[in-house]
């Protein structure tokens, strides 16, 4: 700002009716009072603020991916029908719908997909319940973090798979395994997830909750981690990605004992059959759950956190 | 005395100090306008003040208890609305869950803001925000405010208008303030008392009296800014090549 050495007010012309004087702005008061001033700013914030929009439902967010998809099975069935290939070896759309109609009649689909879903969602919530208190203790502590971190991230890379064998061995076949494969998959990638939502936190946010007298639990729990919630949702979302594919590999890999019967049974079973329509069904239904989890949950929870802190705005969302 | 600082240093890791044999004291219900360029250690002098870092020489005095800081962005958590930004200060206070939602609501009333509680800070001007802020840092129940050029990022409108805000919140509110601003009409316009700070380092050289004649005229105002922004530049002037 500059500044002048002569003695020269910045002037405005009062707003006051039938006032002929002026204030001087910036170095005397300028309003003449408190209601003048509750005035004056309540004036001021209603120019400054946006008018509130309405939000309507934007049918372009529901019609494009439904003709995304029905281009999609409308070249399937175009390639199905120019029999470049036999039949039972690409079966169409059609081929597929049918053998998922006699599955469902057969209680298979409903059994597969309850049993794969349910151990699904417990793992998932599991990892959640282990990995965010790892998670935040990892980013909180800088010795822990550059203890465990690189090993941390190197889990991330190791493909869950690889742990079956180990877990057969361990486990046998059991849910355990499936669930041990499950955690493998999930924990390591919500732990980092958590990790970097912690590490793009503004500094001035935890300046404030040093300023404000909070404590360590406190800083946790009241700053760093709902400043760290976009990551942290992120690596939720990861994390789901993770366990459902190592709960498909694990089902594949490990079939009979007590294992119930999921849709990676189911796939492994249609290859056993070598039919071609109920490993397509399956490999259809695995990633229908994985399309529908992400629309149901976490794209509306992600909206609504993106949008309560205005970091919605041009996004293609 | 809230706040007495005495021979006050400060240097990080070899470098040149800083702020060098700094002195001032201020006074129980005073508004402080600290004045420099930049590099004066304006920043660090407030940090200091208000704990975040230790001196490294000298000695100094403040509440037991603390300051409450206000900085130059609003720094309010995006993800709650105003009210629970203020509700938080409140809550790490150890206010109980019943006072928290009426002490907010007086505070957000104090700075004119009683309707806006809900909304959330990216919905908010900057001037409503620092707005809060101020409520935030009101709400840490401080006799010592610390504010880190507060104003600074605001259009002059805005500005003007939370000088008269802010003025009107201190006499209501009797608090200590320590204002730091490198603009001489801000430190005019709200100091009692206004302080100039040397550059590299920092140190106090001069010190104004601010009397409620020149809150109301603006030639006398004007004048003392000019006499406050000469002195300014010769201090400047000192560091060129």
């Amino acid at each position: 700002m500059p500044s002048n050495t002569t003695p020269l007010a910045e002037t405005e012309p009062d707003a006051a009716p039938g006032r002929a004087e002026y204030v001087h702005a910036a170095l005397t008061r300028t309003s003449t009072g408190k209601e003048d001033l509750r005035e004056l700013e309540s004036g001021l914030d209603s120019l400054q603020s946006d008018a509130e929009r309405k939000h309507r439902i934007d049918w372009s967010r529901v019609l494009l991916p439904v003709a995304a998809l029905v281009v999609l099975v409308l070249v399937w069935q175009f390639y199905v029908s120019l029999g470049v290939k036999r039949r039972d070896l690409v079966p169409g759309p059609l081929d597929v719908a049918g053998q998922m109609g006699v599955l469902w009649t057969e209680g298979k689909l409903q059994e597969a997909m309850w049993t794969s879903l349910q151990r699904g969602l417990v793992g998932f919530l599991i990892s959640v319940a282990i990995a965010t208190p790892v998670g935040l203790l990892l980013a909180q502590v800088a010795p822990l973090r550059r203890a465990f971190g690189p090993l941390i991230s190197g889990l991330q890379v190791l493909p869950s798979v690889a742990w079956v064998p180990a877990a057969i061995i361990w486990f046998g076949l059991t849910d355990a395994t499936v669930y041990f494969v499950v955690f493998m998959g999930a924990i390591p990638s919500i732990i980092n997830g958590l990790i970097s939502g912690v590490d793009q936190i503004p500094p001035q946010f935890r300046r404030v909750g040093t300023v404000l007298g909070a404590n360590r639990l406190q800083m946790a729990l009241q700053v760093v981690l709902p400043a760290a919630l976009p990551g942290y949702l992120g690596g939720l979302k990861q994390g789901w990605a993770f366990s459902w594919r190592s709960l498909m590999a694990a089902e594949i890999i490990a079939v009979g004992g007590t294992i119930g019967f999921g849709l990676g049974s189911l796939l492994d079973q249609g290859r056993a059959l070598s039919d071609m329509t109920v490993v397509m069904s399956a490999i259809l239904l695995i990633l229908g759950v994985g399309i529908l989890i992400e629309l149901l949950v976490f794209a509306p929870i992600e909206k609504r956190l993106l949008r309560r802190r205005g970091l919605l705005a041009g996004s293609t969302r | 005395m809230p706040v007495v600082l005495e021979n006050l240093g400060k240097r990080f890791g070899d470098g040149a100090p800083v702020l060098d044999d700094v002195n001032a004291n201020i006074g129980k219900g005073e508004f402080v306008a600290l004045l420099g360029a930049s590099g004066c250690g304006k920043s660090t002098l407030l940090n200091i003040i208000a704990g975040l870092e230790a001196p490294s020489s000298g000695a100094l005095e403040v509440p037991s208890d603390g300051a409450a800081f206000m900085f130059q962005d609003a720094a309010l958590f995006p993800w709650l609305t105003a009210r629970e930004n203020i509700e938080l200060a409140l809550k790490l206070r150890g206010v109980g869950k019943a006072d928290r939602r009426t002490k907010a609501q007086e505070l957000l009333e104090l700075v004119h803001l009683g309707t806006a509680g809900d909304k959330r800070p990216h919905e908010l001007s900057g001037g409503m925000r620092q707005r809060v802020s101020l409520a935030r840092s009101l709400a840490q129940d401080r006799q010592l405010l610390l504010m880190d050029e507060p104003f600074a990022a605001l259009d002059a409108i805005t500005r003007d208008l939370l000088h008269d805000e802010l003025e009107r919140i201190w006499k209501e509110t009797g608090r200590t303030i320590v204002f730091v601003t490198h603009n001489v009409r801000e430190a005019v316009r709200l100091g009692q008392r206004v302080l100039l700070l040397s550059s590299r380092p920092g140190r106090v050289v001069q010190e104004w009296d601010v009397t409620e004649e020149h809150r109301t005229d603006a030639g006398l105002a004007g004048q003392l800014t000019g006499v406050i922004t000469a002195r300014l530049r010769e201090e400047i002037r000192r560091h060129a090549k």
